[in-house]
């Protein structure tokens, strides 16, 4: 198998975003997936968001570990810079790209084979970190490449493929990820692509460490009645909190006040979140709250998706360490060599 | 010397070795180090080394001090004087003194009579009861006891109070009322000794032989290098013996790289969670066109191999210090070695090699720690800088730190958005000038042009996913050119012949150096002279063979048991291994001058009979 290149012909009257591009600007090659796999959905709301956002390709670094999740970065945005660094290690990677640059917008994409097992000790400490970037898991439960094991996000008393039953308690990267401090933490689904593309928008435009974990069905090991991340399981159980519109900071803001069921929130660059309340009750700033609800609709068989948490004003890696506003990357030989004099009265003091 | 007789006790000027026997958590560092510090002061060479356990108190500690007017920084071997602070070593410390030696304890408790030794003097003080009379806080007594017997030996050894005096407020400078007390249990301690202490046949004397020299260990000085170098993103995790690198980076860091107008860092310094995290943050930033180093020890290289293979095949910059030590777990991990040369020259699945830089003393971990982010940049590659502790933790006398204003920081073949435009096509991987080392982009360059997807093993020339074999021995092939021009772009070895046809050869490298000079000189003096080869890094340039070749027999000494940069020349240099002789150097001591003496002359001596059966 090797690289496929996807035919550049342009369609003349593709529409084009404020950049003058189309969205087959923001593609990549052609994919090497299951025909149907989830995660080539997810792939298509990456490029929808991007295209959307007038974002230019070039500035965004994408980044992922091992897995057929993490081969998705080849399917879109060409254009870009993209690492396809060591199995579960993409977190780290990622931290120290952003830490070089922190002007990029730093994607990171992965599964839960790569986050959940291997990678779990990465994905916890990156998100701790609050490393702005948008963190995106392809989650289906189970290890594809490496032909239909469960991973540990498998459901207990789930069954594979060929009948066996999952004993282990699932890890649950949404609820980790709202204890372990992200600013940002959602859930959807790889089939609706409604829910999903304004969701990635949303973390696209996030200050902080934004998280995705998206239920992407494998249609070749884990797609089976017995699965609890099947496309038939999800789409019964899924209870959607919210629907999301995002209004860019530039698009005048003339939103229709639905009181009780709209909630706004404006993010630091001005952007606004417009949460279409299913769940009349749900809070996306409170943290204790989405834990608690995450857990209770979980006992009841259900997949909560949607925004589950927001803290539109966060406080990233950046703040924390108190590094210059120019990337790192960019600094010159005078900011950073302090030079032979400064060595001469260094050695000064040390006799 | 006829059995029984006493001998007669030592006598030397300048040339001498203390031993300080404490247990560690005592406050007894400040102490020691004041007392080397202050001999340095008089204008005297002296070689202070710490040897102690993987603990924070209890546990027994030394630290051994090489006096040496000649110069002599390696550690020499035997004690001639040692201050026994420490009842659980007792037996060992009292062991190791040198016939004629002397022993100064705390009196105030008598010792075991069956540790007693007819052939030293022993000199006894009450440190204890001094204390208890002065001082009622139990941390004083502690304390102060340190700075007392400091007093006393300063009496015996005749240094100077007043260097000390001023060394005290140097050090204390900011909690000036902290001079007085210590000043005054100086004197309680000169007094002491005056009162009721013969004097001793070791004598320090006013000289002038440090000249211009700086004192300072390797891990602070790699951290500046690392500064001067143009580091901007350290991740790290803590090791014993390379934690104080990283927290010298961030001293150095916040003294020369704060931004002064607002107050904010021109640098990011993480704390990971892990080996494996650290050296993932150093490749991300390296691939994204910061500098970024990572230290550790032996363990934490076992850990980041697979990533070190990542920065080899994805051709991704990355700097290790790695400072060696003993083998896993606690305990000997507190001693020094050279035991990671393997590991870290092929370090990784695959077929992997790797830059070694290896530094003599603090001026070269300086100037490596420089050169190695050059390196790193210039070969898309992990440029390992091999300390060990021995450099990295004590505080070394070397030649003051050196840097040319004129030099810029070479950052290796990097595209500009302006270059992409001009150039006729961009090839990530393409061997444009035929060393080996391909063009890279930065990620946010240009709109259209150098973007790629960086990947392992699996691509072609233009970064392009394949599996197709012909593309990777291609790229295998490119990656061998690549490694030959860093031979040549590495520090060369430094040679210094003895002058005699057909001498033998000596091979060393790292902080054997001091040791090694001496050795040479011995050697040279019971006719034995060699010609010697410092190595200062890896791949081996044409010089290091042409060493091996121009002599019949070559030594190669090194720190570790399994002969380790011997198996690197024979591996890589296609060396008849009957031709390098090991020499080898392992109980977590630094090596000694005496060692690799005796050692040499015992081969040669072995050798010498054999030759004349075979003629």
């Amino acid at each position: 198998m090797t690289f496929i290149v996807k035919p550049r012909l342009h369609h003349p009257n593709l529409p084009k975003n404020r950049l003058g591009f189309t969205h087959r600007d923001y593609e990549g090659s052609v994919s090497t997936l299951c025909a149907g796999c989830g995660h080539d959905s997810i792939s298509g709301s990456i490029i929808q968001a991007c295209f959307e956002l007038d974002l230019e390709p070039h500035r965004i670094a994408k980044l992922s570990g091992i897995g057929c999740s993490s081969k998705t970065p080849t399917y879109f945005l060409g254009a870009s810079h993209g690492f396809n660094t060591v199995h579960g290690r993409m977190p780290s990677v990622l931290t120290g790209a952003n830490l070089a640059n922190r002007e990029l917008i730093y994607l990171g994409v992965s599964g839960d084979g790569d986050s959940a097992s291997i990678g779990l000790g990465q994905f916890a400490h990156a998100i701790r970190r609050g490393v702005n970037m948008v963190y995106i898991v392809e989650n289906n439960g189970v290890y594809g490449l490496t032909k239909g094991q469960f991973s540990a996000t498998a459901d207990r008393g789930s069954r594979s493929k060929k009948g066996q039953v999952n004993h282990d308690a699932p890890i649950d990267l949404v609820a980790m990820a709202l204890q372990l401090g992200a600013s940002f933490v959602a859930r959807s689904f790889s089939g609706d692509k409604t829910q999903l593309t304004p969701l990635i928008k949303a973390a696209l435009l996030h200050k902080g460490s934004a998280f995705i974990d998206v239920i992407s069905p494998c249609v070749a090991f884990n797609n089976h009645p017995g699965s609890t991340k099947s496309f038939d399981y999800v789409r019964e159980h899924n209870e959607a909190v919210n629907r999301l519109d995002v209004i860019e900071p530039r698009v005048p803001i003339a939103i229709d006040q639905e009181p009780g069921t709209v909630e706004l929130v404006t993010q630091h660059d001005g952007s606004v979140l417009r949460l279409r309340k299913v769940e009349a009750h749900y809070d996306p700033s409170d943290r204790v709250h989405a834990l608690a609800y995450l857990q209770e609709r979980h006992a009841e068989g259900e997949i909560v998706t949607g925004l589950l948490y927001v803290e539109p004003d966060a406080e990233e890696m950046h703040d924390y360490l108190g590094t210059v506003d120019r990337p790192l990357n960019q600094l010159g030989d005078g900011e950073l060599v302090p030079g032979a004099a400064a060595l001469q009265a260094l050695n000064a003091s040390l006799r | 010397m006829p059995d029984g007789e006493t001998p007669a006790p030592l006598h030397a000027v300048n040339d001498f070795v203390v031993k300080f026997a404490n247990v560690n958590g005592s406050g007894s560092a400040s102490a020691n180090g004041l007392f080397a510090k202050a001999i340095i002061r008089m204008g005297v060479p002296v070689a202070a080394r710490n040897i102690f356990p993987s603990n924070i108190q209890g546990l027994p500690t030394w630290y051994e001090v090489r006096v040496s007017e000649e110069g002599r920084l390696g550690r020499r071997g035997g004690v001639d004087l040692m201050v026994a602070m420490n009842p659980q070593t007792w037996a060992q410390d009292i062991a190791s003194i040198e016939p004629g030696g002397y022993l100064l304890y705390d009196s105030t408790r008598p010792t075991p009579p069956h540790l007693a030794r007819e052939d030293i003097t022993v000199i006894g003080a009450p440190l204890t009861a001094i204390c208890n009379e002065h001082y009622s806080d139990p941390r004083q007594r502690q304390l102060f006891k340190n700075i007392i017997y400091l007093g006393v030996l300063s009496a015996l050894l005749e240094i100077e109070p007043e260097v000390i005096e001023t060394l005290l407020a140097e050090l204390f400078k900011g909690k000036d009322k902290l001079i007085a007390p210590n000043v005054e249990a100086l004197h309680m301690g000169r007094d002491y000794a005056a009162r009721n202490l013969r004097p001793i046949g070791l004598k320090v004397r006013r000289a002038d032989q440090v000249g211009d020299r700086i004192y300072i260990d390797g891990n602070a000085a790699a951290a500046l290098g690392a500064v001067y170098g143009g580091a901007t993103v350290a991740a790290w995790y803590p090791i014993t013996p390379s934690t104080s690198l990283a927290e010298a980076f961030a001293r150095w860091c916040k003294r020369y790289r704060t931004d002064p107008a607002s107050g904010k860092a021109r640098y990011a310094i993480v704390q990971a969670e892990d080996e494996i995290a650290s050296i993932g943050i150093v490749l991300g930033a390296g691939w994204n066109g910061a500098r970024a180093f990572t230290c550790t020890s032996g363990p934490g290289i076992s850990l980041m191999q697979e990533f070190i293979g990542l920065s080899y095949f994805a051709e991704v910059p990355a700097v290790i210090f790695d400072v060696q030590r003993g083998g896993p777990s606690t305990g000997m991990p507190t001693r020094t070695q050279q035991s990671d040369v393997m590991l870290a020259a092929y370090a990784s699945h695959g077929d992997t090699k790797h830059v070694l830089l290896f530094p003599e003393d603090p001026r070269e971990c300086f100037e490596f720690g420089a050169l190695a982010f050059d390196l790193a940049d210039r070969l898309q590659t992990t440029i390992f800088v091999m300390l060990d502790l021995d450099i990295g933790m004590n505080d070394w006398l070397c030649r003051p730190f050196a840097w040319d204003d004129d030099k810029k920081l070479d950052r290796g073949k990097v595209m500009t958005a302006k270059e992409l435009d001009a150039a006729k096509e961009f090839g990530r991987y393409l061997d444009v000038d035929g060393d080996g080392i391909p063009y890279r982009t930065l990620p946010g360059t240009h709109p259209s042009k150098g973007g790629y997807f960086t990947r392992g093993t699996s691509r072609d020339r233009y970064a392009r996913y394949t599996e197709e074999g012909g593309a990777y021995v291609d790229n295998m092939q490119r990656l061998l050119r690549k490694f030959e021009t860093a031979a040549q772009l590495v520090p060369p070895p430094v040679r210094r012949d003895c002058g005699r046809p057909g001498a033998d050869g000596v091979i060393y490298f790292g902080s054997t150096a001091p040791a090694m000079d001496e050795a040479l000189d011995a050697l040279a003096a019971e006719q034995t002279p060699l010609d010697a080869l410092r190595v200062r890094a890896f791949p081996f340039s044409e010089e290091v063979y042409d060493f091996v070749r121009a002599h019949e027999r070559v030594f190669v000494v090194e720190q570790n048991r399994d002969a380790q940069f011997r198996s690197l020349l024979i591996n890589e240099g296609g060396i008849d291994p009957q031709k390098l002789v090991p020499v080898l150097h392992y109980d977590g001591t630094p090596i000694t001058g005496r060692f690799i003496t005796s050692q040499i002359s015992a081969l040669t001596r072995a050798r010498r009979p054999q030759r004349h059966a075979a003629e």
